[in-house]
């Protein structure tokens, strides 16, 4: 009653708000009914013949205004305006705004009498052509509204038009632009009461607090801009949010100038947009003239697609998004701070305690840099490659080995402590807690060892390999297994707790926060699970094999995924924030400091990422795919390479 | 087979080989000891009275109130407490579901019943009758928030195409265990009151939200104006579903309320009146009493459920 629903218009056909006049009527004794064109919240527009042009199909728009009240001084003021707006309309002449040729007052209800405009509204243009609109196109009509809100604006007193949108703009087969609705209906309903559902979704901030200006149709002229390049209907959106979807992301036919001209027009404080039309207008012709510039953005625009990592690009392709494979920073401005060979591929991944680096090679070893200066200290030879990251825990390094041995040494020496056999090849990374150490190992089981002496206590029992390394909770163990399940098994006696199935094999390693289980599948999808019931909180689907592990903060998972891309997710939701386009697949587990995110790809990449915007700081290329997952310690990146080198790179 | 040694051992004192004399009967071998987190001291100082004085489990109470202006109540709400007793303790399974109708005629209330009442039916058939039955976890067809958004998405279907002139927010909580899932459309609010501070889950989609939000308003400002959602259920063909994961623990309040309270009260005078009143009942009385007398423009709904393991 007190409240009504504005209409996306590409939605269903709305009753009207009262009874439309049927085909015949004639009004005036002049005015003959042809067929109703469409339908307001105020009331009909109508399409009418004018009689008294007996010998010619002269043809009208017939507006129509519905007060609907029965406050006697509201009627009056409704009254007033409309004859106001009337009279003003009627001084205006520009080839963009129809002419008025009569107005009445019928049976209560205000008719405005206008030039009838062949053609189709913006809305409907948008209806018709599903693809996003050249931009030469926008920026025709643009450069046109300009024109028309300059005339507009010029007016003494000023006219606001205030309701500029693609549904108020005509164009004429002619491509000629004329602004529909002189908005002598919106004046009139001030002081609704009760919620109404959808926003105008083209009108500027200030003007919901009652400021009218022609600022604010700058705003809304680059509002309905941004849909007709983006097809992003802003009243579906959260209002002003255009920033969200840049308008050169979706339609490859925009410039970063014209962009730029948008997105001004679209700033919040209207100080910060063009002061007049004709200023935007001389931005807009200046942007699309068919100069030296625009073969210059054309080339820009092509390039991407073919550049694979090129050095010394330009600012524009550096400032796009995803990264497109191109270096914002080109790899030889990153030096690495030492690098230490190995003699076969080191795809474990290092990590770091008081000043020592400690990491797995195929080449059997594992070994114990300095982190500072990349020295050798120790090595400790097994009979197979090392893929496990090795796990510091006290004063010993605790790892498995291809050879299928589990061993501890000692974080000086390298010296053996005990070793613990198991019948595979151990790949899984060990945890530790409350002295005990957890790994996986190709012969199916999890393993709990007492860390002071190896010695074991349960084994649980999967039923294939065990690859993922185990998260340890307060009262499970969570780890998965290649015969497609994560396992929740309970801490004290090695028992299954729960299981999850996925839909392919779980190497990833799971990571325990805020009562979540969060890791990635092969079957593509990356899952949080309740860790107390198992059940799947939320999934979020990559497009393909998710390998690599989560890093959580901030309430936010970072994970990567052999599509190539960086993913950032809402923990509470799984909701993107972010995703990275990295170039190379992804089988890492991203490292996170408060600033930056740093993930390996199996192009051999180290990037270092913005946490906060997902955009490239720069990136490091090695000699060979990088599996192995990046470790940051005072502002150091270590990470291995299959180039057989471990590297140390300035974070 | 994990008895024997593979390599020779060299650090004496630390060697300790496994030997079948370690084996103990709890495990395979042996258990691991580990330290039950006790309830920090903290957490129950800060109980408020009305989880207190709550029977032990899950308490729902809800209500709703035409309010003192309107002719119709244009609300609606919908619980389910399906907690069972298993041997450590309860479960427990409920749903809360709120709603506040819009729009012309008498739509409002029906587009309210109807997106409470489908939105209900399919959590039930998605989430909570798989969860009841003893089937292995991980068969359940989506995840708990693919439930509860394909359950928004369901209800705005049906509110889009019987009710086109209606419209409806919908803030709905499934408690599951220790956590609260929820999924939310317009400004009907959901807030969770946990060690004496009362939080906001959900995120009102109107426009004054959204002019505060981007620093170009004060709320304060904005009182007075035209209530606009940019979002709501049966608003467009598709929609857009906010959704959140909490932990609903032992002494958490969970309050879902239409604007009908939260236009009238503030934030921390919920929280007082939380904190104060002696029970649930009491205190959603009072809430609904303190924002008629504020005027009582709007309908007033409440659903507040309160968790207490003793």
């Amino acid at each position: 009653m007190e409240t009504l629903k504005l209409q996306p218009e590409q939605s269903r056909q709305h009753k009207a708000v009262s009874t439309t006049l049927p085909p015949g009527t004639i009004l005036q004794g002049r005015y003959q009914i042809i067929k109703v064109i469409g339908l307001g919240g105020m009331g009909a527009v109508y399409q009418v013949r004018d009689k008294h042009f007996q010998a010619a199909q002269r043809l009208c728009a017939l507006k129509e205004m519905i007060v609907n009240t029965s406050d006697p001084s509201k009627r009056r003021l409704a009254a007033q305006i409309f004859e106001r707006e009337a009279n003003i309309l009627a001084t205006l002449s520009h080839p963009s705004i129809p002419k008025i040729h009569d107005y009445f007052t019928y049976e209560g209800r205000h008719y405005l009498v206008l030039e009838f405009v062949e053609g189709l509204d913006l809305e409907a243009v948008l209806r018709v052509i599903r693809t996003p609109l050249p931009a030469e196109r926008v920026v025709d009509w643009a450069i046109q509204i300009c024109d028309v809100l300059s005339y507009l604006h010029d007016h003494d007193p000023p006219i606001v038009f205030r309701d500029l949108k693609p549904s108020n703009i005509m164009v004429r087969p002619s491509n000629r632009i004329v602004l529909i609705d002189f908005g002598i209906a919106r004046t009139i309903n001030v002081g609704d009461k009760g919620t109404m559902i959808g926003t105008e979704g083209y009108s500027p901030p200030e003007q919901y607090r009652g400021i009218a200006s022609p600022q604010g149709d700058i705003y809304a002229l680059g509002a309905t801009m941004h849909h007709l390049l983006t097809r992003r209907d802003p009243r579906l959106h959260p209002p002003f949010s255009f920033a969200e979807e840049l308008p050169s992301r979706v339609n490859p036919s925009v410039s970063k100038e014209l962009e730029a001209i948008v997105m001004k027009a679209l700033e919040y404080d209207p100080t910060a947009r063009y002061s007049t039309a004709e200023e935007m207008k001389t931005a807009l012709l200046r942007c699309c003239a068919p100069s030296e510039a625009s073969a210059v953005t054309l080339a820009s625009l092509q390039a991407p697609a073919s550049v694979e990592n090129c050095s010394g690009v330009t600012t524009s392709s550096a400032e796009s998004q995803a990264g497109q494979g191109v270096a914002a920073v080109a790899s030889e401005s990153i030096v690495p701070i030492w690098r230490f060979r190995c003699e076969d591929e080191v795809r474990s991944s290092p990590v770091v305690a008081d000043g020592t680096l400690y990491v797995g090679c195929y080449d059997n070893n594992l070994y114990a840099l300095n982190a500072r200066t990349g020295e050798f200290i120790w090595k400790y030879a097994t009979e197979g490659g090392i893929a496990a990251t090795p796990c510091i825990w006290k004063d010993r390094v605790l790892f498995g080995s291809e050879d299928r041995f589990f061993y501890a040494v000692s974080i000086r020496s390298g010296r053996i402590l005990w070793t613990c056999p198991t019948e595979g090849r151990i790949r899984s990374s060990a945890r530790v807690e409350l002295e005990h150490a957890f790994f996986g190992s190709d012969d199916r089981r999890l393993y709990a060892v007492n860390a002071h002496n190896g010695q074991v206590v349960w084994r649980f029992e999967a039923l294939e390999a065990v690859r993922s390394s185990p998260a340890v909770g307060d009262e499970m163990v969570y780890v998965g297994s290649d015969d497609y399940h994560l396992y929740a098994i309970d801490l004290q006696t090695g028992r299954q707790r729960w299981k999850f199935r996925t839909n392919r094999n779980v190497i990833s390693s799971p990571i325990l926060h805020g009562g979540l289980v969060v890791f990635g599948s092969m079957d593509w999808n990356v899952y949080a699970l309740d860790e107390r019931s198992g059940w799947a909180v939320w999934r979020f689907r990559t497009n393909h094999a998710v390998v690599g592990s989560p890093r959580i903060m901030d309430e936010v998972v970072y994970i990567g995924s052999a599509d190539g891309y960086l993913y950032a997710l809402e923990l509470g939701n799984g909701r993107l924030v972010w995703k990275f386009n990295t170039g190379g697949q992804v089988v890492s587990t991203p490292a996170v400091t408060d600033k930056s995110v740093y993930i390996s790809t199996l192009g051999g990449d180290i990037i270092s990422i913005n946490r906060k915007t997902g955009k490239e700081q720069w990136r490091f290329r090695t000699g060979g795919p990088v599996p192995s997952s990046p470790c940051v310690y005072e502002e150091t990146v270590y990470v291995g390479s299959n180039d057989h080198n471990v590297y140390a790179l300035p974070a | 087979m994990c008895q024997s040694q593979g390599k020779e051992l060299l650090d004496n004192d630390k060697m300790s080989p496994s030997s079948p004399d370690a084996i103990t009967p709890h495990g395979e071998y042996g258990t691991i000891p580990i330290r039950r987190r006790t309830p920090e001291g903290g957490s129950s100082r800060l109980k408020p009275a009305l989880v207190r004085t709550a029977p032990r489990g899950l308490t729902i109470v809800r209500d709703s109130h035409v309010g003192r202006v309107r002719q119709h109540n244009e609300d609606a709400w919908l619980t389910l407490d399906l907690s069972y007793q298993e041997n450590d303790g309860q479960t427990m399974i409920a749903l809360l579901i709120l709603a506040d109708g819009m729009g012309g005629h008498a739509d409002g209330d029906l587009a309210s019943t109807l997106a409470v009442r489908t939105a209900a039916a399919c959590v039930m058939q998605d989430a909570i009758l798989p969860y009841l039955s003893p089937e292995v976890v991980g068969a359940q067809r989506y995840s708990l928030h693919e439930t509860l958004v394909r359950a928004v998405q369901v209800a705005n279907e049906a509110v889009y195409r019987s009710l086109p002139d209606a419209g409806t927010t919908l803030t709905m909580a499934l408690v599951l265990k220790q956590k609260a899932y929820l999924a939310h459309v317009g400004d009907s609010r959901a807030y969770l009151l946990e060690n004496g501070n009362l939080r906001r889950i959900t995120r009102d989609h109107s426009l004054a939200a959204r002019l505060v939000e981007t620093g170009q308003t004060t709320p304060e400002e904005m009182l007075g104006h035209r209530n606009i959602l940019y979002r709501a259920v049966g608003h467009s063909s598709t929609i857009e579903v906010d959704t959140h994961t909490e932990s609903f623990v032992d002494g958490s309040c969970l309050l879902l309320c239409s604007d009908g309270l939260w236009a009238k009260m503030s934030d921390s005078e919920i929280a007082k009146v939380l904190m104060s009143e002696s029970d649930a009942q009491s205190a959603v009385g009072k809430l609904i009493t303190v924002a008629n007398e504020r005027g009582g423009e709007d309908n007033i709904t409440l659903i507040l459920a309160v968790c207490n393991e003793g």
